[in-house]
């Protein structure tokens, strides 16, 4: 945190001066470990399994807030008998599908209304399908990778008035399910798998306890260490339940802080250019037959909760689009929303680009050539699109691909053989524009047009509104329906300024909403499902109440509490803290004095405190709801967690989730170990996985790829670089890409401080200089000593500070619930340069020979053409169906070692580590099942 | 008043401000301003305007004054009114004012056209145009009006898009609404990278 988010870490260090203690838990030692309390190295990925070793310390050790936990959460809700554990089918969840690599989620349900359940708010008969959402056994397709997104996990649903046992004994309560689950996570497991000593364990574990309670509370904060895996959710879930059972959510110094990692990267989040969500975290609607406004409001959201007025939002959000249009009778332009059959994230996207089927890319301010997981196939996707729009303020590496990319260097693609056709479109600053951006705890703040874009620069505002006004133009008369979607769009935006740039004012007012007569609304409580209220995004409705610019209010800090309730505008309705109900007792009060924020004024007859309220302002505490409610009105006075469809949090989820109710750890998609919590399972076994030429997967426990990589970020550098590298102070504070490694691998490999190293994964090699540093150590774990790299991930070969791409030895491999890719991987480390040209393509297939992988050179003949898929399944069908490697693919079942000698480079030699026996990799290991 | 003080010598000034408690021994503060120090101003004393604004790189979303003089920007600094940043600014966020100034920035249209070797210049007009032919070409090109089973889709596979997370809401809010107006699905972020 203080390497990548330096200034809001002040407030830790605040927090630290007034005793808190600090606990950073990291492979590396970084500027947050220097000033830390207690510095904890673990194993890249393991992270479950140090969570899970804090959860078991807390059950079996009686530790939890208990009364927090029996009303808050969903700890006394008996799970179906038909429920099977990890504990009982040796790392496995109940319901999984070996074919189609996915859960069936309806064992996982509560036990009273099971079958509602299983649907999670759909209705029984299409119970047991698609996951995620409780889904469709009527679309295999859909099955096979679910909705997606982990964002619309509160969508999910619970039959009303489950069945409890506030003792906590029934053996098929959460709890005791849970306890069970996370009994194998004992001290020593947590040792064998993430390197950590008992000691240090104990020490976390320890402090934790002790400042969790009514009177103190604990804050968890991450970044993409835990969103970077494939199994990323379930290591942020591991830490909700750890919070959640140790009474830390919804209260002040709580909580769980997502340290996103751009400037609007939340906000890109809340009003999704994300393909599987609407604005607000509605689902996006997934083909299905008869599919209609009311079948989607019934089967895809809660019924109770907050999400129990799902149809206000999303009718309002369909009359923000398309105005008069949207009527009742037409349901309000529902079917013009275009459905979903698959996983259409951003990397399946690119193998459909390699494999011609996606004419066009707009790349958007990004830099997907050097910031994605294995950018060799990400410019394969560009050279093989027809067209790529790339709107920037430089020459980022994306848009130059063709000219001086690396695959003109080794030879694999020529210039004047790619067909692609690129616009290089300027952008404006963000001192040249007016506009939003939503900051990592939610909020709104406005950033002022300073002045005007010099040239052909352009905002996005302007150049969204420009092409969406040609685009009308072009088909006005047109008399094919698939064009109304467009031609009544509400795009009417007046324009200011000599470039007719688009009122973002206007924008963001849209976005808050209107009511029936055309004035502000004060927020989403206002919206109606009826059509006589607008909103484009249901959780910003308010960002403009009163008729007010809400997020430009920036009175100063000095003139407010804590809270600075004046000083932008955060979602929901101005709320800083999230569930904050929990902050108060069952009755209203708060648990402490100390620990205060809400609480109930009996008196006044409403919630009241020192932020605004997240629950109903005159619910009253011993609020009981009549049988068959709906909506928030379903939700008992004792219900903190309001989108919720029973109010409670969940311990374990019944539904919702991909791989699983509660979390399980697994190898990151590489791993030089076995697993040792689950020997039979390796991987998530609902990790996504794409075995195409490009992305081969190290075998596991390769002794031709021995070392562990993880990815990182430097105070000094933003993301792929386009906008720290292209600037003299940042270039030359951070002025070349460099690997750390710890003096013991130095000494084993022969690296030295300061010089080079290359750097062999099955997708390529890159160069790095060197840093020898005891800031990385290696582990002892399952009885080996794993030695870790540590890689910077910002440089690519354009700008003033250049180097390799830490994203070209990275492979794509994805969260099953959020299509994430997994930035921990293995490969081999040498000392020296990496070789040129074509010897750099027969360097990497010589290690992959050695590998037992496919050669894979013939990958050259991409070449300004289709690049030839490796293997069955492996791209897209054309309905969408789920690309990964089927079990008859290539080279399956090719065993490390058992390939060609490597014979090209000097450096690709055997491995010299000592570790011997058989380490063979069967597929059928990868895929999760048993060996 | 003696004439060492009107001598522009550092470490006599320095020894004198001490001896007279007007300034520092250790050589800060008030003994090492010179005549030459005083009469430097800074730029954001001379800006004609001060905008608000608020720092594109991490999330932490820190204030930032931006100083604009004769429409161009001079400086960018921290807002001290921030309650969430203080006033602090990291060194990305200090090196703001060269992110909008670069002399490496790209302020004009550029085309490469089909197996093209260099790039070539294009009016922006133009460039609006032809992309808007070829949104139109791709999104038939890739039509889907149902699946194999019938139910409706009535989308395209014909582009895609991933966008960065320095955009504004404003802007990914008009992405995602004509985008989706299209048929469009493959519409993506950062935010999932």
């Amino acid at each position: 945190m203080a390497e990548a988010h330096p200034v809001g870490f002040q407030w830790v260090m605040e927090a630290k001066r007034k005793g808190a203690t600090i606990i950073h838990v990291d492979p590396r030692f970084t500027r947050t470990s220097a000033v830390a309390d207690l510095h904890v190295p673990i194993r890249a990925g393991s992270d479950i399994a140090f969570l899970g070793g804090l959860v078991n310390h807390v059950l079996q050790g009686g530790h939890e807030f208990r009364e927090y936990v029996v009303t808050y959460t969903n700890a006394a809700t008996i799970v179906s008998e038909d429920f099977r554990d990890t504990e009982d089918l040796e790392g496995l969840f109940s319901g999984y599908d070996e074919e189609r690599r996915a859960y069936d989620p309806s064992s996982w349900q509560y036990a009273s209304g099971a079958t509602t359940a299983a649907s999670g708010q759909r209705d029984p008969e299409q119970a047991g399908g698609v996951q995620l959402q409780g889904g469709s056994s009527d679309s295999a397709d859909q099955g096979s990778q679910g909705p997606g997104g982990g964002d619309s996990l509160s969508t999910g649903g619970v039959p009303e008035r489950p069945e409890r046992d506030e003792t906590l004994q029934d053996p098929r309560c959460v709890f005791q399910v849970l306890k069970r689950h996370f009994s194998r996570y004992t001290p020593e497991m947590v040792e064998e798998t993430c390197g950590i000593a008992p000691e240090q364990l104990a020490a976390v574990a320890d402090a934790l306890v002790r400042n969790s309670g009514r009177e103190r509370t604990t804050a968890l904060a991450y970044a993409v260490g835990w969103t970077h895996h494939t199994v990323g959710a379930q290591m942020i879930r591991t830490a909700a339940i750890l919070q959640t059972l140790l009474g830390n959510i919804g209260r002040p110094g709580g909580g769980i802080l997502a340290l996103r990692g751009h400037a609007s990267i939340q906000g890109s989040t809340d009003i999704p250019t994300l393909f599987n969500n609407l604005p607000g975290y509605l689902p996006m609607p997934y083909a299905r037959d008869g599919l209609d406004l009311d079948s989607y409001i019934e089967q895809d959201t809660a019924s109770t909760g907050f999400w129990g007025n799902s149809r206000a939002y999303l009718v309002s959000m369909l009359k923000s689009w398309w105005g008069d249009a949207a009527t009742a009778e037409n349901d309000f332009c529902f079917d013009r929303i275009p459905r979903l059959t698959g996983d259409h994230g951003t990397y399946q996207t690119v193998l459909d680009q390699i494999a011609g089927k996606v004419p066009g890319y707009f790349v958007v301010g990004q830099n997907p050539a050097v910031g994605s997981a294995n950018a060799r196939l990400q410019r394969l996707g560009l050279a093989n699109s027809e067209w790529v729009v790339v709107r920037d303020l430089q020459m980022i590496e994306t848009a130059t691909f063709w000219k001086d990319g690396p695959e003109i260097e080794t030879g694999e693609l020529r210039t004047e053989d790619i067909g692609t056709e690129v616009f290089f479109m300027p952008s404006a600053n963000h001192v040249e524009k007016d506009g939003t951006f939503t900051n990592t705890q939610r909020l709104l703040q406005w950033h002022h047009k300073a002045v005007e874009p010099p040239d052909d620069a352009r905002s996005e505002l302007w150049f969204y509104f420009h092409l969406g006004r040609i685009l009308r133009e072009r088909l006005a008369g047109s008399t094919d329906p698939n064009d109304r979607a467009l031609l009544d769009l509400t795009w009417d935006y007046s324009t200011e300024g000599s470039h007719a740039e688009p009122s973002a004012e206007e924008v963001l007012r849209e976005i808050s909403g209107t009511g029936p007569d055309g004035s502000a609304v004060s927020g989403y409580t206002e919206l109606k499902a009826d059509g006589s209220t607008r909103s484009g995004c249901w959780i910003y409705s308010g960002a403009y109440a009163d008729e007010v610019n809400q997020t430009a209010r920036r009175k100063p800090g000095w003139e407010q509490d804590l809270t600075a309730a004046e000083w932008g505008w955060a979602w929901p309705a101005n709320r800083r803290v999230l569930y904050n109900r929990a902050s108060a007792d069952p009755q209203g009060k708060p648990w402490s004095e100390r620990k205060k924020l809400v609480w109930w004024d009996e008196d006044a007859g409403r919630w009241t405190g020192d932020d605004i309220p997240d629950f109903e302002a005159t619910k009253r505490p011993d609020y009981v709801p009549p049988a068959g409610a709906k909506g928030p009105d379903a939700l008992a006075g004792t219900d903190p967690f309001v989108m919720q469809a029973d109010g409670k949090a969940w311990l374990f989820a019944p539904s919702g989730v991909a791989d699983g109710p509660m979390p399980s750890h697994y190898e990151p998609t590489e791993s030089p170990i076995g697993n040792p919590v689950y020997p039979k399972v390796t991987y998530s076994p609902t990790r996504q996985d794409f075995d195409v030429p490009g992305n081969r997967r190290n075998p596991a426990r390769s002794r031709v790829y021995p070392f562990v990589f993880t990815t990182y970020r430097l105070t000094e550098h933003h993301t792929a670089g386009g906008m720290s590298r292209t600037l003299p102070y940042l270039s030359e504070l951070q002025p070349e890409m460099f690997c750390e490694v710890s003096p013991e691998l130095a000494r084993m490999q022969g690296l030295d401080h300061m010089g080079w190293a290359t750097l062999t994964s099955g997708r390529s090699a890159i160069e790095a200089r060197v840093m020898v540093t005891e800031r990385m150590r290696p582990l002892r774990v399952g009885g080996e000593v794993v030695h870790q790299i540590g890689l910077p991930w910002h440089w690519g070969p354009n700008g003033l500070s250049t180097g390799d791409a830490a994203n070209e030895i990275v492979e794509i491999a994805l969260d099953a619930n959020t299509h994430i890719q997994d930035k921990v991987g293995t490969c081999d480390i040498r000392p020296g340069r990496r070789p040129r040209g074509p010897a750099l393509v027969e360097h990497v297939a010589s290690y992959r020979r050695r590998a037992g992988l496919p050669d894979d050179r013939d990958v050259a003949s991409a070449r300004g053409g289709t690049l030839v898929p490796g293997g069955a399944g492996a791209q897209a069908d054309p309905d969408g169906t789920v690309a990964r490697g089927g079990p008859g693919g290539p080279a399956k079942g090719a065993d490390e070692e058992s390939g060609g000698s490597g014979t090209a480079h000097p450096g690709s030699d055997g491995p010299t580590d000592d570790r011997g026996g058989d380490r063979s990799d069967h597929r059928t290991d990868h895929r999760g099942s048993t060996a | 008043m003696s004439v060492i003080e009107h001598l522009p010598w550092p470490l006599l000034r320095q020894a004198v401000a001490a001896r007279r408690g007007t300034g520092d021994a250790l050589g800060r503060g008030a003994a090492v301003r010179s005549r030459g120090t005083e009469a430097k101003v800074a730029r954001t004393a001379t800006a004609d305007r001060v905008a608000d604004s608020i720092c594109p790189f991490c999330a932490v979303g820190c204030g930032q004054k931006v100083y604009v003089k004769d429409e161009k920007v001079v400086q960018v600094e921290g807002d001290p009114a921030s309650p969430i940043s203080r006033g602090r600014l990291c060194p990305k966020g200090s090196a703001s004012t060269q992110l909008v100034t670069s002399p490496s920035r790209v302020t004009t249209v550029k085309y490469r056209r089909p197996h093209g070797t260099e790039w070539e210049d294009l009016d922006l007009d133009v460039a609006m145009e032809m992309i808007a032919d070829r949104v139109l070409d791709a999104r038939r090109k890739g039509w889907q009006e149902t699946d194999e089973s019938g139910r409706h889709l009535r989308r395209t596979l014909g582009f895609a898009s991933l966008g960065g997370a320095t955009l504004d809401n404003e802007e990914n809010y008009l992405m995602k609404k004509v985008y989706t107006a299209l048929g469009a699905v493959q519409v993506e972020n950062q935010a999932r990278i």
